[in-house]
């Protein structure tokens, strides 16, 4: 593939483009929060399966008139996929207790039970914690492994690009109300690895192409770059796209919001590598003068009295 | 063009067989098994047992092989059915004091065994089972302990004549003593801290008239150790009773413990088992005279064959035991200190005071659960389950004096003996209670389509990759494709050898791996084609790829380590099954989209000095 495309022009557009996301997925984030699944908010929740289809309106009867309040009853993926969430953390028996008052009611067939999650208050809230700290000891790293292996400066736009992936996967998830647990958690890191692959690679040949393009000023050099890396870039995640509906498709409800999260990330994280990373590098002045090649000092160190 | 060194040629063969050795065994699917073993660990399986077995099954249709590991016998089967079958009729017929679970058995080659391949584990959403996460309430042992003390403090400050006006153990968990002045203030001060070695620095002071007793840190981390340990115990032993093959009961962090039963589905029945605790029982020992229907006997645990008997009446029971702990006395002979509350202390002098020089019994009983079959009407059986107790004596032991809130046993034979008779006078104590904090249960058909939703998701995405690989780049996407492939054995194989959990998110991990695994080769092969477009000849173009893409790739997969690692250390459950094959996944990868391709590419384009063509 033969790339001349002049990517810095559209310079305004992509940071309007990113403004807007960003600004969008904040105000939804402030104003409708995140949907945090079981895993974050503790709670109970039970999956059944009803070979013969399932009655959901007489299964959110049984529960009610059992004293089961507020129970949130819905199909999961089938009509014979039942999901029941009990929000809070009454008892740490509800499940079980659900599963043997529903047989009870429903004695005519047979219910399988595919799963029971119970995640106390504290759990929740610890694991809530865990996830922040994470994430946050991530970034960091990330930002001392290119600082140490790159410059200040490239840490500096890496991490700009992390964080502007973060933020509108996250706003996505908050937009499109879609659970977010465990999975999606790990998901949203697996995010910042690869985001940083990308960005790496490109900085990488820019950084080449810094010290060796002697013709061009540091604006071309840096759009040279960027096409030279596009085929491989968009190649990559063309690859990493199709594992991943193939995980969306065809993995199982429990990994269906993990791979929805991975896949926005994969967009944006091409996305952020292409635009948002490189003009940042270019709004922060990177220039030729920060890769001259340092003449040897010490060689005439000898004439030295 | 570099010759590639035979070195690197025999390296890669080498990891090649390996990995193919030892991810074998997982193309082996494993037998529904039924494993049986005897309820004390000491025991090891015998002929004996095999004996019995095989004439349990006489009459059955069945007549499968038993075979004889080390701990446990093991009979295959045919179908789950025949499983089932089996457990019920060894259930009915075996007597209790054996363990009989429904195991999956590996049908490893025994040359692969013999070499130590053995097949991944699965995790509890693949197989089924039930997941849970206790917490020990540490704080109540914590205030337990101080009760204890308290109450021994308020006697020896009477013995010393040193009157306070109040005492009582606070809710941050230190005692606090209040005094009509500040010389009985003193005089208390100077004589805890000569003889209570377990609070922090010297008792400090509130006010001028008040002392308050701070546990030192280091004795907290005793108490909550302890309370684990024996939790631990108790919980081992409540698993033994489940029937499960290969449970998980394991410390976690400084307050929990992990419990994993594979295969269980009744959670209300595991919660219900787990959930229960042992007791004690202080009974004088019957002597000649007590009439035949105020004494029993009882056998000694761990040694069935010795008996004593012991009066009905109760002393007290465990939940007026404060503490208990193994130490040794002045010659440095082992015992065990007991603590026991002001209400246990006053009916154990009752009841020793006219005894001294009888024998002094304790009791461990337990609850147990088991499952008896009935006859049906239609002659089925029918399991249903009984809870029954079990009394055992753990210590009888002559008594010397009259004995108050605390005494000792002596004339232990071992520290071991000391230890373990206070670790159950502990577990049968008031013990710290559980909590459960999570539950995670997943049914056996939910397992069975997270196998398959997985493997499929997983033979259909790398498919896809490999078809556009090799679409796309032809003679090099053969390499990057058998690259691939090899990295996926690779990966399994490592897998295997660490015995590390497959789970689901697991699966997810190696898909994703295989997606960003091609980005090495993808960076290469770039790489290659703009040193052809520059004008290089193709065998320079090709190591000029390899050799400037390298560093690039480096430091692309660390940065995705560094996170998978970050993800293995703070994560939990899902997340760690995740961060395990992704990082196991990036470091495999380096080595076959690298080292791998570079062989094959070599093989086929190195010896071919006037190369004009690559096909890429």
């Amino acid at each position: 593939m033969n790339f001349n495309i002049d990517f810095l022009a559209w310079k305004k557009l992509a940071l309007i483009t990113s403004g807007v996301l960003i600004l969008v997925s904040l105000t939804s984030l402030i104003v409708k929060e995140l949907n945090y699944g079981l895993d974050f908010t503790g709670g109970t929740l039970v999956e059944l399966s009803y070979p013969n289809g399932a009655e959901i309106d007489q299964i959110r009867e049984t529960l009610r008139s059992s004293g089961f309040e507020g129970a949130q009853v819905a199909n999961f993926g089938t009509n014979q996929e039942v999901l029941i969430k009990l929000p809070g953390t009454i008892s740490d028996s509800l499940g079980s207790d659900i599963v043997s008052v529903l047989k009870q009611a429903n004695l005519n067939q047979e219910i399988d039970l595919r799963r029971i999650e119970y995640v106390g208050p504290q759990i929740g809230s610890e694991l809530r914690d865990d996830g922040g700290t994470a994430m946050l000891i991530a970034l960091a790293f990330m930002m001392l492994y290119i600082a140490f292996r790159f410059q200040s400066m490239f840490a500096g736009a890496a991490v700009i690009a992390l964080i502007h992936d973060v933020i509108i996967v996250l706003g996505i998830f908050s937009l499109l109300e879609i659970d977010f647990d465990l999975t999606v958690l790990a998901a949203l890191l697996a995010v910042i690895g690869y985001s940083l692959n990308d960005t790496i690679v490109v900085s990488d040949r820019i950084r080449e192409n810094l010290r060796a393009d002697e013709d061009n000023d540091t604006y071309q050099v840096i759009n040279n770059s960027l096409n030279q890396t596009l085929g491989r870039t968009l190649i990559t995640s063309l690859t990493t796209l199709l594992v991943l509906f193939s995980l969306y498709f065809l993995g199982g409800e429990i990994i269906k919001n993990f791979a929805l999260a991975l896949i926005f990330g994969v967009i944006i994280g091409t996305y952020s590598s292409i635009y948002i990373a490189a003009n940042a590098l270019i709004i922060m002045g990177v220039s030729k003068d920060h890769f001259k090649v340092e003449e040897p000092e010490n060689s005439d160190t000898n004439s030295l009295p | 063009m570099k010759r590639y060194g035979l070195w690197k040629y025999i390296l890669i063969l080498i990891v090649l067989s390996f990995g193919v050795i030892y991810s074998l065994p997982n193309l082996y699917s494993p037998d529904p098994a039924v494993q049986i073993s005897y309820i004390s660990s000491s025991q090891s399986a015998d002929i004996n047992l095999r004996d019995r077995i095989t004439k349990a099954l006489d009459e059955s249709s069945l007549s499968p092989l038993v075979e004889l590991n080390k701990d446990y016998a093991l009979i295959r089967l045919n179908s789950y059915e025949d499983q089932l079958k089996v457990k019920d009729l060894l259930s009915s017929s075996l007597g209790p004091d054996v363990i009989i679970a429904l195991n999956l058995a590996t049908t490893t080659p025994q040359w692969l065994a013999d070499i130590g391949a053995e097949p991944m584990k699965l995790g509890l959403d693949l197989r089924g089972g039930v997941h849970f996460l206790m917490q020990v309430d540490t704080e109540a042992a914590i205030k337990n302990r101080q009760n204890g003390t308290l109450q021994d403090l308020r006697r020896r400050l009477r013995e010393e004549k040193i009157r306070y006006t109040n005492s009582f153990v606070d809710d941050d968990l230190s005692i606090l003593l209040r005094f009509n002045d500040v010389s009985a203030k003193e005089k208390a001060d100077s004589f805890i801290s000569e003889n209570y070695q377990q609070f922090a620095g010297s008792p400090s002071a509130d006010s001028e008239t008040s002392l308050s007793l701070v546990l030192a840190q280091a004795e907290v981390e005793q108490i909550e150790s302890d309370a684990i340990d024996q939790n631990l115990t108790t919980l081992r032993n409540r698993v033994n009773e489940l029937g499960v093959s290969e449970p998980i009961v394991q410390r976690q962090g400084k307050k929990r413990i992990v419990v994993q039963l594979p295969g269980i589905q009744d959670t209300a029945e595991a919660k219900k088992i787990l959930g229960k605790t042992a007791t004690l029982e202080f009974h004088l020992e019957a002597q000649l005279d007590t009439p035949r229907t105020r004494k029993s006997s009882y056998s000694f645990k761990g040694n069935p064959g010795s008996v004593a008997s012991l009066q009905n009446a109760v002393i007290l029971g465990g939940d007026q035991v404060a503490t208990a702990q193994a130490s040794f006395d002045e010659n440095g002979l082992p015992q065990v200190n007991i603590t026991l509350d002001g209400e246990g202390g006053s009916r154990m002098h009752r009841a020793t005071r006219g005894n001294i020089g009888k024998r002094l019994g304790v009791l461990f009983v337990e609850q147990k659960t088991r499952t008896v079959y009935e006859k049906d009407s239609d002659g089925n059986l029918v399991p249903s389950q009984e809870i029954y107790e079990i009394k055992e004596i753990i210590s009888l032991a002559t008594i010397r004096a009259a004995l108050g809130t605390t005494f000792r046993i002596t004339g232990l034979d071992s520290p071991s003996e000391s230890s373990e008779l206070a670790l159950l006078l502990r577990a049968g104590a008031l013990a710290a209670p559980m909590r459960f904090v999570e539950e995670r249960t997943v049914g056996p058909s939910m397992g069975a389509d997270n196998i398959e939703a997985g493997v499929f998701s997983m033979g259909l995405g790398m498919a896809l990759v490999l078809l556009f690989i090799l679409f796309y780049y032809r003679v090099f996407g053969v390499a990057a494709s058998l690259a691939l492939t090899f990295n996926v054995i690779l990966l399994v194989a490592i897998m295997s050898i660490l015995s590390a959990t497959l789970t689901l998110p697991g699966i997810a991990g190696i898909v994703l791996t295989v997606g960003m695994a091609v980005d090495a080769n993808v960076l290469i092969f770039s790489r290659v084609r703009e040193e052809l477009k520059r004008g290089r000849k193709p065998l320079d173009a090709i190591d000029a790829g390899y050799n400037r893409a390298f560093l690039t790739i480096w430091d692309a997969n660390i940065t995705t380590l560094i996170v998978a690692v970050i993800l293995l250390s703070y994560g939990s459950g899902p997340i760690k099954g995740f961060a395990t094959t992704l990082s196991i996944g990036i470091i495999t990868s380096m080595f076959t989209a690298i080292m791998g391709t570079r062989a094959f590419v070599n093989l086929i384009y190195g010896s071919k000095k006037n190369l004009q063509r690559l096909s890429i």
